[in-house]
């Protein structure tokens, strides 16, 4: 096994595209186990999510939140910081904002939802801080700190929405509906959120590509120690990426909340910080692609009731979802390295 | 000289992507020879030993040995062979004992550690070859030096009747040198073949049975060492080049000191002390050196000067400012630049393109980016600059700088360091691993910022280096300051001697 040096661009396109193709493949063995044809369900999911306006609606909706966290993963391990937390910032943004759309003063239209927007960011951004805090001063691993976070953010969220928050005359575990003021905009059948995404990432990609702290970011991502040599403080970039990473986890919140639900509940991302994670990969960090990425993602888990229709356990969707995962991140470690064969005399196989 | 070669490599060719690292090599090992392999840096020496111990596999070409044809050569195959290698980097376990170290080496050992054994072994090979060393010791206590013997005691009980060293004096003072050496023609004698790698022509003309000078890949000349000159082996190593040799103009007195460091205490990694309270001045318009062999606490100087390393106590004192506490920013922006050792760890990221490598310390600047966008005009600009004014070689522009050779890698970083005028150049180890067209160009540039009145503070290891370069110089030994000279008023020997730790 030899490390690459290089990787052309056509095999990080193609990469991806054909890991998830073989991710597929493989899922199709366990569909014809439970008894079904593979090609059929395939179809049924793609005709479903993509292929008429109501689901492609659905998809969008279930994918946005997907961007939101994509985004704040992609960012973050854009500096090789292992933000496993996006759930957590997410459920933190959503409970302050919320907050103020339940519990603050109401004002004029669009004002209600700037603030709510801010409060949002500001509420994940902060509770990625913690984690940026215990990173830069005491060299604790993020890693796992995000992901305990998680449980302490998702936890407090149930319990505001089983207990203070919850609607009165309710059995399940959600507030009462935000004011009107409070709705984003629809767009046709989806929300004005997706503009919002897609101006973000273009933000982000603009940021990371062409700006002094992009730059920066990679210098550390490369190589901590060229960044301290050139006098680049890495703990301030630290708490930037991980404040911005969080603040984007946390608009997942915002978005969910004011365009989707237009309440909040219990379990309210619902594992979208993780799937996040795989977004991100694979769109190799890049913010457009993960536009892109997430809306494929969220058209995955719409087709779960597609299938569930044709009696397909909606278990198989969600395999599919890991299948891939698996796949690409194998196939991201094919494309750094090569396998090398040699021949019984010990000479290096000529490539042809 | 007609005996049967003991290992022949035939017409041994190896490709990695775009380098031809080995071309058609020819090489013939007899019994009880010290043979060198000599040779710039990237003429392919170690690519070619690395074959020799079947860690890489040749794209074509055998080796035979005692005339039997070897089929697929593994490291598992070599050691049986006898042959075995001393790396540049050693491979001993820091926190266990010498014979623990050997031990683990070993291949007949049985079920139980038999301690006694071992021990008695490596004290009968110590004594046998002048390889003085205690098997109980723990390897993190010994100096480099121990350590090199316990790699070659490691080798020997092993049975190995094929020693390959790769570069091993670039570790020892010239006194452990010579030791080394004593050692090697003792083993010889014996009739154990020894190969050593080397790019020193002095080192290899002296001790050595036969010389073989490879160069791009060729074999360029090989000879018996009687018949080697300075002036032969020179024109192998580096072709017809031509070499301008070193012109240095008188110095230019500058009576105040720039830099005063006064009783500078440092820890290491480990949380050691690295440096005892080392007190030099340095003045404008001198090349200052640092000798000592390598681990005494000039990696821990030169990042303390530039504000990479916490100073403990003493101070720092930069035109009368007191800097010790200083950021590294703010050090760069008063004029302190840092060439450190290994370039591709810290100073360059490998990764990244020549644009963005050489605006790593100014893309601040208005020039480079303005409201926190980059001018990629400009940067382009700067790049182009380093790369006509300085001849570096390089396949594009937006290809990663880890792909460019060691030689055009340090030319970009000097470029960069030198180019905003700075007052003090800390140079660690600036021309390691390059070759000597590489190496002249760099000790030009330097002697120019020397001549413009800027202080170039030079840690090395290569005393030829620091008696040509230097005006002063200081030598450090284990973290202590031995003494201070006059490169004018010294010798070889003294240097060593205070290099080793003896008071003169």
């Amino acid at each position: 096994m030899e490390k690459k040096q290089t990787v052309p661009l056509y095999k990080k396109i193609l990469n991806p595209i054909i890991c998830v193709l073989l991710g597929l493949a493989f899922s199709a063995i366990f569909i014809i186990i439970s008894g079904f044809d593979p090609l059929t369900v395939f179809a049924k999911m793609i005709s479903y999510s993509f292929l008429n306006s109501m689901g492609l609606y659905g998809s969008i909706n279930g994918a946005l939140p997907l961007m939101f966290c994509g985004l704040s993963v992609a960012l973050a391990f854009r500096m090789k910081l292992n933000n496993i937390g996006a759930e957590g910032q997410f459920a933190i943004g959503a409970v302050l904002g919320g907050w103020f759309a339940l519990y603050g003063p109401s004002l004029p239209a669009p004002f209600g939802l700037i603030v709510m927007f801010l409060l949002c960011a500001l509420g994940g951004g902060l509770w990625a801080a913690i984690a940026a805090a215990l990173k830069a001063y005491w060299k604790i691993n993020e890693t796992i700190v995000t992901l305990m976070f998680n449980y302490i953010a998702l936890l407090f969220l149930d319990y505001l929405c089983y207990g203070p928050w919850m609607a009165p005359k309710q059995t399940t575990a959600i507030t009462p509906l935000i004011p009107d003021s409070m709705y984003l905009p629809g767009l046709g059948g989806t929300s004005s959120a997706l503009i919002l995404a897609v101006v973000i990432a273009l933000l982000l990609q603009f940021y990371l590509q062409r700006t002094t702290g992009g730059y920066q970011i990679s210098v550390i991502r490369d190589s901590s120690q060229s960044a301290t040599y050139a006098g680049i403080s890495v703990k301030r970039f630290i708490f930037i990426v991980f404040i911005l990473s969080g603040a984007l986890a946390g608009l997942a919140g915002f978005v969910k909340v004011t365009g989707i639900l237009h309440r909040v509940q219990a379990q309210l991302p619902g594992g979208a910080g993780y799937t996040g994670i795989v977004v991100a990969y694979l769109s190799q960090f890049n913010p457009l692609v993960v536009i892109l990425v997430a809306i494929l993602f969220g058209g995955l888990q719409n087709s779960c009731a597609a299938v569930q229709i044709m009696g397909v356990p909606s278990q198989i969707a969600t395999m599919i979802q890991g299948t891939i995962m698996i796949f690409v991140i194998a196939g991201e470690f094919l494309n750094h390295y090569k396998i090398s064969f040699y021949r019984e005399d010990g000479m290096e196989v000529p490539e042809q | 000289m007609e005996k049967p070669a003991l290992i022949e490599m035939k017409g041994i060719t190896k490709r990695f992507e775009r380098v031809q690292a080995n071309d058609h090599i020819n090489l013939r090992i007899y019994p009880g020879e010290i043979h060198a392999l000599l040779g710039e840096n990237g003429s392919g020496k170690s690519t070619l030993m690395n074959i020799l111990l079947g860690i890489y596999k040749p794209n074509s070409g055998e080796i035979l040995y005692k005339g039997e044809k070897i089929s697929a050569m593994t490291p598992k195959i070599a050691a049986d062979m006898g042959i075995g290698m001393v790396h540049q980097h050693f491979t001993l376990i820091p926190t266990l004992s010498v014979a623990e170290n050997i031990f683990l080496s070993m291949n007949n050992t049985g079920f139980f550690l038999n301690k006694k054994m071992i021990e008695d072994q490596i004290k009968d090979y110590s004594c046998k070859f002048a390889l003085p060393v205690d098997p109980g010791a723990k390897v993190w206590q010994l100096s480099v030096g121990e350590q090199q013997r316990v790699e070659i005691i490691k080798l020997l009980c092993r049975n190995s009747e094929i020693l390959v060293l790769d570069e091993p004096t670039a570790v020892l003072t010239p006194q452990e040198a010579a030791e080394l050496f004593k050692t090697l023609r003792k083993m010889s004698d014996q009739g154990k073949s020894i190969i050593f790698i080397s790019h020193k022509m002095n080192e290899v003309m002296e001790h050595a049975d036969r010389i073989t000078v490879l160069k791009n890949g060729k074999i360029e000349d090989e000879m018996m060492a009687a018949d080697a000159t300075i002036a032969r082996l020179t024109k192998a190593v580096v072709g017809e080049r031509d070499l301008e040799g070193i012109t240095r103009k008188p110095q230019k007195n500058g009576d105040q000191p720039l830099l005063e460091i006064n009783r500078l205490r440092v820890m290491n990694d480990k949380g050691l002390i690295a440096l005892h309270d080392i007190s030099l001045q340095l003045h404008a318009g001198e090349i200052f050196a640092i000798a000592g062999v390598a681990g005494s606490g000039q990696r821990e100087l030169a990042e303390a000067l530039a504000g990479l390393r916490k100073v403990i106590s003493g101070n720092l004192v930069m035109d009368g400012a007191n800097i010790s506490k200083t950021s590294v920013k703010a050090r760069i922006s008063m004029g302190i630049s840092f060439i450190p050792e290994d370039r591709l760890k810290m100073g360059l990221i490998p990764e990244m393109n020549m644009n963005q490598n050489a605006v790593l310390k100014e893309f601040k600047k208005p020039v480079y980016s303005t409201a926190g966008i980059l001018r990629n005009k400009s940067i382009q600009a700067l790049a182009n600059r380093y790369v006509e004014e300085y001849d570096i070689k390089h396949g594009g522009f937006h290809l990663p700088v880890g792909l460019m050779s060691g030689g055009n890698q340090q030319k970009l970083l000097i470029a960069r360091e030198i180019a905003d005028n700075p007052k003090l150049i800390i140079a660690s180890y600036p021309v390691r691993g390059l070759d000597i067209g590489a190496t002249e160009a760099i000790h030009r540039i330097l002697l120019e910022q020397r001549d413009q009145g800027a202080c170039v503070l030079l840690i090395s290891e290569e005393l030829d280096e620091i008696f040509a370069m230097s005006d002063r110089m200081a030598v450090l030994c284990d973290g202590r300051l031995m003494g201070i000279r006059h490169t004018a008023e010294t010798d070889y020997d003294e240097i060593g001697r205070l290099m080793s730790g003896t008071s003169v």
